[in-house]
């Protein structure tokens, strides 16, 4: 119960976090990513801050502790090999964010908007990541 | 500074604290691919964090719109366009075991190789991508 209301309250964080950062607007996302053009520096902001957080966050908070603080594992990747999995799926996955504008996580948070747009590309991502799980 | 910096700013803190939660007392990733590909492919209870998780993020805006931050009014890219970037998005965040938060955030929180070479590869990779759009093609 209380794993999963943590759950549910680190999921409304992080979406009020995209939000407030306007990470979910694919105008700026693309303007961030179009540093030949008219170049909109705002998301280099928005990961400053998020490791800001997560890295003093993770080495002083997490790291020592053996189990969680709701009493259960820690699941950290153990994985430290660069395999081609890694480089071609990051590579398709920056393409596609920059034909779009768009990452899973202001994809996901764009909905309660409704707008049709952001609801095609939600159900195309889902169906990408189930092919994905048949090469995997 | 802009006071549009400092917006981006707080809402990259925010980002950065729920990730921390979500690791302090689960012991889990805030990888949104991972947690999204995890739960459309089951709903069994041990799962239901990963949904609960999802619920929060859709929604959080309509909180969030309390207090005057909206979601966007319009796409400023085309419906087939968008169609296809979708299937490329999810296609490439799983089969690269992450996206801008899980390897972006997470992973370079962790200092981990892996996240580390993989964000500098999505980065540029996205960077190269508008380029060709925008200066190339366009």
């Amino acid at each position: 119960m209380k794993y999963n209301l943590t759950a549910l309250f680190a999921g409304l964080l992080f979406g009020a976090g995209l939000t407030i950062s306007t990470m979910v607007d694919p105008a700026i996302v693309l303007a961030f990513l179009d540093i030949f053009g008219a170049w909109n520096p705002t998301l280099i902001f928005v990961m400053v801050g998020g490791i800001a957080v997560y890295l003093p966050g993770y080495y002083f908070l997490v790291k020592p502790r053996q189990v969680t603080l709701n009493g259960g594992e820690f699941h950290v990747p153990q994985k430290n090999s660069i395999d081609k999995p890694l480089i071609i799926g990051s590579s398709l996955f920056g393409m596609g964010w920059g034909l779009s504008g768009i990452c899973p996580g202001p994809g996901l948070t764009n909905l309660s908007g409704g707008l049709p747009a952001i609801w095609i590309f939600v159900l195309c991502m889902l169906i990408g990541m189930l092919v994905a799980s048949k090469f995997k | 500074m802009e006071s549009i910096y400092l917006q981006a700013f707080v809402g990259g803190l925010l980002i950065g604290a729920a990730a921390l939660i979500l690791m302090l007392f689960n012991g889990r990733i805030a990888g949104i691919s991972g947690i999204t590909h995890g739960a459309i492919t089951s709903l069994a209870t041990e799962n239901w964090w990963r949904w609960l998780f999802l619920v929060g993020l859709i929604v959080a805006p309509v909180i969030t719109a309390l207090f005057g931050y909206g979601l966007p009014t319009s796409i400023p890219v085309d419906l087939e366009l968008l169609a296809i970037a979708g299937l490329i998005v999810g296609f490439g965040t799983h089969y690269g075991s992450g996206c801008t938060s899980g390897h972006g955030i997470c992973g370079i929180g962790r200092l981990s190789k892996r996240s580390i070479v993989a964000t500098c590869t999505f980065m540029l990779s996205a960077i190269v991508t508008v380029a060709i759009v925008n200066h190339v093609i366009g």
